[in-house]
């Protein structure tokens, strides 16, 4: 008796376990009715809980677009904070279908963890913020310095070789999250706070006398940041890498929110037609519907449109657009063409 | 037949059992390569002879980021070894005299230490090391307070600084310097292999003292004088070693950012240190009171009978067989102890958790390997405890023959 439930556990669990490997993550997230998306334990402007517990900002918002092109609601998300330690497990073991939490591309992520980096939505760099009484002017006269730095990134490396190519020392303070760090860059414990500077540039936001802290002119890497998925499946991937490149290629095209009931109806422009779902049957293609790129645009408004309402100048963070311009205006956003 | 005949009924059952625990381990097994297979991933431990590419600031030994994971997860090792050690000395320190002093005849002293034991037995250690944590970066005074002429904050006696950053204290350096052993990975220094190697015959030689002294006392009745001699053999080596090796102070200053010089105790470690120490030596309080309260009361009364003063009934009556009660949980309280340096990461302390299980398993990316390798780690250095801790309790224990 004992045995046969035994075995019979054994088995059932074998069959559920191979059911689930079955399927593909479309199937899982619409099955689900929800998406599941990584997402950083609380930066403000990119993934933080606002005060009505609602996750806000940039990296949330391209969720939300997402979760809006594959189940028709913005809101069907649910948001699973992650510290830069615990992100790849959790989307390499199915905890979560897509991360979108401020990750730098790299080749071992790409090649050696097995992920697929669908593209980038914001082209970063490694920057340091000090206190302005320190007089300090430039990161070459950071010699000494003690440092507050997150483990597990990579900015953490960037630090490493920068002070060592420099002939520079410095004291690392290790910190588990943005907020222990910028913890204890406040209290002192540390002269700098080092990482993205998009990054830095919410901390500082979010600290009680911002004018106190300098963000030094060097930036030290090169960091594009992007949504990642598991390798392996591949139509899931194409899903968010055109997701992304859909909300680009309207702000290049001018499709916003404010007009895109309008365009939907009809557009003399061929690509605007194909996008919004009018032409060519592209949601289709993907498994989805013909609407799902103008649900997605609708949920959040277009690239430009989300950069400014989350993170852009009229906001505390105050980010300038510099590289995460449209390549017609001198920046790195590039879309393939819809067709 | 074999389930129901008494002879063979307890095997047969054993065997299954043990047939179903290898079924689940191969089951659990499967299922890893499986999935590893599924994922496209390979299990190999070659990414501890990789570039780590990070520094760390607590380094007991010579490394820098050029160097490789392995060596990282060498220097996390040895930083574990050092806060366990060193939780465990303070943890014993203040566990046998809060134990002690809990029996007091004194209501205030008794009061007060009944006081810090239930205190930090019934509060989380990762919540005390959180505290020290706040409490050295948040009230200590910035480096930049020692600077200028009207610096609000001074050294004590011009040689200890305490910071936001930790604590500094001065060190003691060499003028002779003997090189370095080379041992595989690791070179200590040949001065302090001295040191420690003179310090340890110093004790074997005072304890051949006291034993000449109870075959004296034994023969004759009267115990020769030992306190002067003991002293003597203790220091004046050790004293000797120093003065011809040059040893000197190096003070801490401020220089740049920060001050150089001298040891850096830093707050990751200060905080993982009293926080370990101090919760775990209420634990170890409670074991001593109870060992000591596990004797029964005519122990001390006939040693008072025998005119032993208090002190030395303690010493020479209760605590020896008090012992045998003690030592038993209290190698479960030093295990305790040492795997709970793993919280290290919570204040940046730079043990084997935040190298290997950390930072390391992040770059690389190496979960299941890292994982696997970080509990073989520590389990080889808990059973080591253990081991150690057994020779040493069979030695006091009850002998019985």
């Amino acid at each position: 008796m004992n045995k046969s439930v035994f075995l019979g556990t054994l088995a059932a669990t074998a069959l559920v376990a191979g059911l689930a490997q079955a399927q593909t993550t479309l199937e899982t997230v619409k099955n689900r009715g929800e998406l599941v998306c990584g997402s950083n334990t609380g930066q403000a402007g990119f993934g933080a809980p606002d005060a009505n517990g609602v996750w806000q900002g940039f990296d949330v918002g391209f969720c939300r677009a997402l979760a809006a092109a594959v189940l028709s609601d913005p809101n069907a998300v649910t948001f699973v904070p992650l510290t830069s330690q615990t992100r790849f497990s959790a989307l390499a073991s199915g905890e979560i279908d897509v991360l979108s939490r401020n990750t730098t591309w790299t080749f071992t992520r790409d090649v050696d963890l097995n992920f697929t980096f669908v593209g980038t939505n914001y082209y970063d760099g490694q920057g340091f913020m000090v206190n302005r009484e320190l007089g300090v002017s430039s990161a070459l006269e950071l010699d000494g310095a003690t440092v507050c730095i997150e483990t597990g990134t990579t900015t953490e490396l960037n630090l490493a070789d920068y002070f060592r190519v420099n002939g520079m020392s410095y004291e690392p303070v290790p910190v588990d999250t943005a907020a222990e760090a910028q913890q204890q860059y406040l209290a002192g414990a540390c002269d700098v706070y080092t990482t993205d500077i998009s990054a830095l540039a919410s901390s500082r936001a979010a600290f009680a006398e911002p004018g106190d802290h300098v963000i030094l002119p060097e930036v030290v890497s090169k960091e594009p940041l992007g949504p990642v998925v598991r390798h392996g499946d591949d139509n899931w991937a194409d899903i968010v890498q055109w997701t992304l490149f859909a909300l680009i290629a309207a702000e290049e095209l001018g499709i916003t929110s404010a007009n895109l009931e309008e365009l939907k109806a009809g557009s003399n422009n061929p690509e605007i037609n194909r996008i919004l779902g009018n032409d060519g049957g592209f949601g289709e293609m993907l498994g989805l519907d013909n609407e799902w790129a103008a649900r997605a645009i609708a949920a959040v408004g277009n690239y430009g449109e989300l950069f400014s309402t989350t993170i852009g100048d009229q906001t505390p963070i105050g980010l300038a657009r510099g590289l995460n311009a449209q390549w017609t205006q001198g920046g790195l956003l590039y879309a393939p063409p819809f067709r | 037949m074999l389930l129901y005949d008494q002879r063979y009924r307890s095997i047969t059952i054993q065997i299954f059992a043990l047939f179903l625990l290898m079924l689940g381990a191969a089951w659990l097994i499967d299922n890893v390569i499986s999935n590893l297979r599924l994922l496209g991933r390979t299990f190999s431990f070659n990414f501890l002879s990789q570039t780590s590419g990070y520094d760390i600031n607590q380094r007991p030994i010579e490394y820098d980021s050029t160097m490789t994971h392995g060596r990282a997860a060498l220097v996390g090792f040895l930083n574990t070894i050092i806060l366990a050690i060193m939780g465990c000395a303070l943890a014993t320190v203040l566990g046998v005299l809060a134990g002690v002093l809990r029996l007091s005849n004194n209501w205030i002293i008794s009061r007060l230490v009944t006081f810090y034991v239930e205190i930090f037995r019934n509060i989380p250690t990762l919540i005390w090391i959180l505290i020290f944590g706040a409490v050295m970066a948040e009230s200590m005074p910035a480096p930049s307070a020692f600077r200028g002429d009207d610096a609000t904050s001074s050294m004590i006696f011009d040689a200890i600084a305490i910071t936001n950053r930790g604590v500094y204290v001065p060190a003691v350096l060499f003028v002779t310097d003997l090189g370095y052993l080379t041992l595989g990975p690791v070179a200590p220094s040949l001065n302090w292999l001295l040191v420690i190697a003179v310090i340890v015959a110093s004790l074997f030689a005072n304890k051949a003292l006291i034993t000449h002294a109870t075959r004296v006392q034994n023969a004759t009745g009267i115990r020769p004088k030992t306190w002067w001699k003991s002293i003597l053999i203790l220091l004046v080596p050790v004293g000797a070693v120093f003065i011809a090796l040059g040893a000197y102070l190096e003070y801490p200053e401020l220089r740049g950012f920060n001050f150089a010089g001298g040891v850096h105790l830093r707050n990751s470690f200060l905080a993982m240190w009293l926080g370990l120490g101090i919760y775990t030596g209420a634990f170890i309080a409670e074991i001593v009171r109870g060992g000591i309260l596990a004797i029964s009361k005519g122990q001390t009364e006939a040693a008072f009978a025998l005119g032993l003063q208090p002190g030395k009934t303690m010493r020479l009556v209760i605590l020896p067989q008090a012992m045998r009660v003690i030592i038993p949980p209290l190698i479960s309280q030093y295990l305790n102890l040492t795997k709970n340096t793993s919280l290290g990461l919570a204040v940046g302390y730079m043990d084997l958790r935040s190298t290997l299980g950390g930072i390391t398993i992040n770059q690389p990316g190496r979960e299941l390997e890292g994982m696997l390798l970080l509990m073989a780690i520590y389990l080889a250095i808990s059973l080591t405890i253990s081991g150690l801790m057994n020779v040493y309790n069979s030695r006091v224990k009850l002998k019985e023959r």
